[in-house]
Formats: C-alpha cells, structure tokens, sequence
C-alpha cells in the first residue's frame, strides 16, 4: 500500500510563510488593501480556531486558501445583500408595450473623440481607474476579477457561489456604468 | 422567426457576451438580425469594443503586479496571531 504524506500544521510559521500568497490571491478578487489585510488575518484566526478538524490530507496552504475562500463568499454575500446603495439605473423599458427597448434619455450618444488610437494614455488609464472605483463593490468585484484578471466565468460562479446568469447581468451593469462614466468624463469632456 | 428577434436589452447582454468571446452562433446571428434595425445598439457594440480595447490595455499593466504585503503589516498580524496562540 502506497504510504501518503501526512502534512502538519505550524501555526508560528503561518504568518512568516503563507501571508503574501493569501495576501495577493485576496486582493486580486478584492482589490482593497485594508480589506484584503483583513480576509488574511481572519483566515489566520479560523485557521487556529479549526486547527483540531485539520486531517493532513492536504497542505496547509491548501488547507488555509479553502479557508479564505469561504471568507470571500462571506464578504460578497454580506455586500450583495446591501440592497438599493447606488444600484446602477437601467438603461431599458422593464415593462409594458416598449420592454426590452431603449429610455431615450439613456441612449447611446456618438462620442466626439471615439478614436481607439489613445488607448496607451496615461490619463486615460486613471479615468478608468477611477470609473471602476464608482462602481457598487459587487459590481466592481465581479468585473475585475472577469475582465482585469481574466478568470473563466465558472472559476467566478464557483467561488462567489452565483450562477452564469447573475454573473451576466452584473456584468452587463458594470460595463453600462462604466460606458456611462467614461462618456462623461474621457470621450465627451 | 420570432426567435430571431431580440430586444436591445438582450442584444447589449449579446454583445457584453461577445466581448468575452462567451457569445454562442446562434446569438451573434440574433445580434447582427438586430443590427439590421437597430442603430443604437450598433452604436452600443461600437463602443463596447473600444471600451474592451481600453479594459485589456489596462489589464495587461494591472495583472502582472505581485501583490505584497509590507513588512509592517506582517508584524501587526504576527503580533495579532501569536496572541491567539497563547
């Protein structure tokens, strides 16, 4: 019978070892420091906490990241359940003969400078930055970790437990704020 | 045929799709049906793609980034955890 290695937990070298990887995964799903600072000392804590239900079957960093991730679910839930904060406006008929159709004070206008020759510019790139700051948290989270770090929309549904079709409206939310916002401030201003 | 038929609302989510290569056949189809008597979401998809071109420049800086922390908030942490140890 093929012996399997038993890993151990060594809780003072957690810290030491694992707080820069928990770290970065957290904060490209978060992308707050001081919260993120936070999910990673959590995960500490319950990792202590349940240290006596740790079987060695996996490796303590697997053993801490399932930890954190459960942390992450948790801190979605809790901002997805803010309900009406800065909800984005919707930019289409929800009923009635015209469902489905364009408002006509949300309809795209043609924008003065839509040249796709200044996508390097610096200024541009902040703009960005700050639109996506604008959006509601769930919204932000969501599309950076689809769009900026380019995860497979399964890998997004697994981890904060939503399903295709909710991941496809947020995103479809974040982009129309994002359109709106860059409108206003880079291609119109 | 009235599958073919889609509203604006269904063809932005189409194109938001579509810019993540996550659009089936079948919807760049009903898409492009659409196109043909809409010109507000062809405007839409327009700056959708140019938005996509903006979002992956800015990517490409972003993610190449390995985050750390600093050696001060490694302290404050290791002070926090090895309270809990005692």
């Amino acid at each position: 019978m093929a012996e399997t290695t038993k890993h151990i937990l060594v809780p003072e070298k957690w810290v030491q070892s694992y707080s820069d990887y928990l770290y970065n995964y957290t904060i490209t799903r978060v992308n707050n420091h001081d919260l993120a600072k936070d999910l990673v000392q959590e995960t500490f804590f319950a990792g202590l906490k349940s240290m006596k239900n740790f079987q060695g079957k996996a490796s303590e960093r697997t053993w801490l990241i399932s930890i954190l991730k459960r942390k992450i679910i948790d801190h979605y839930r809790k901002i997805n359940s803010k309900k009406g904060k800065a909800e984005v406006r919707m930019n289409f008929y929800n009923d009635g003969e015209r469902e489905g159709e364009w408002i006509e004070e949300r309809v795209p206008n043609s924008w003065s400078s839509d040249t796709d020759k200044d996508i390097e510019n610096k200024e541009l790139k902040s703009t960005l930055e700050k639109c996506i700051d604008n959006l509601p948290e769930k919204y932000s989270m969501v599309f950076r970790m689809k769009t900026i770090q380019g995860f497979e929309t399964e890998e997004i549904c697994k981890e904060l437990d939503i399903t295709p079709s909710n991941l496809w409206v947020i995103i479809h939310r974040a982009r129309t704020q994002l359109r709106k916002c860059m409108e206003d401030n880079w291609f119109n201003n | 045929m009235s599958k073919f038929f889609i509203s604006c609302d269904e063809a932005t989510t189409i194109c938001d799709k579509n810019q993540y290569g996550e659009a089936t056949l079948f919807d760049k189809v009903k898409l492009s049906f659409h196109f043909m008597r809409c010109k507000v979401c062809k405007v839409y998809t327009k700056h959708n793609n140019l938005l996509s071109k903006i979002f992956g420049n800015y990517a490409k800086d972003h993610c190449q980034k390995q985050h750390c922390l600093s050696n001060d908030d490694k302290e404050k942490i290791e002070i926090e955890v090895s309270k809990k140890l005692k």
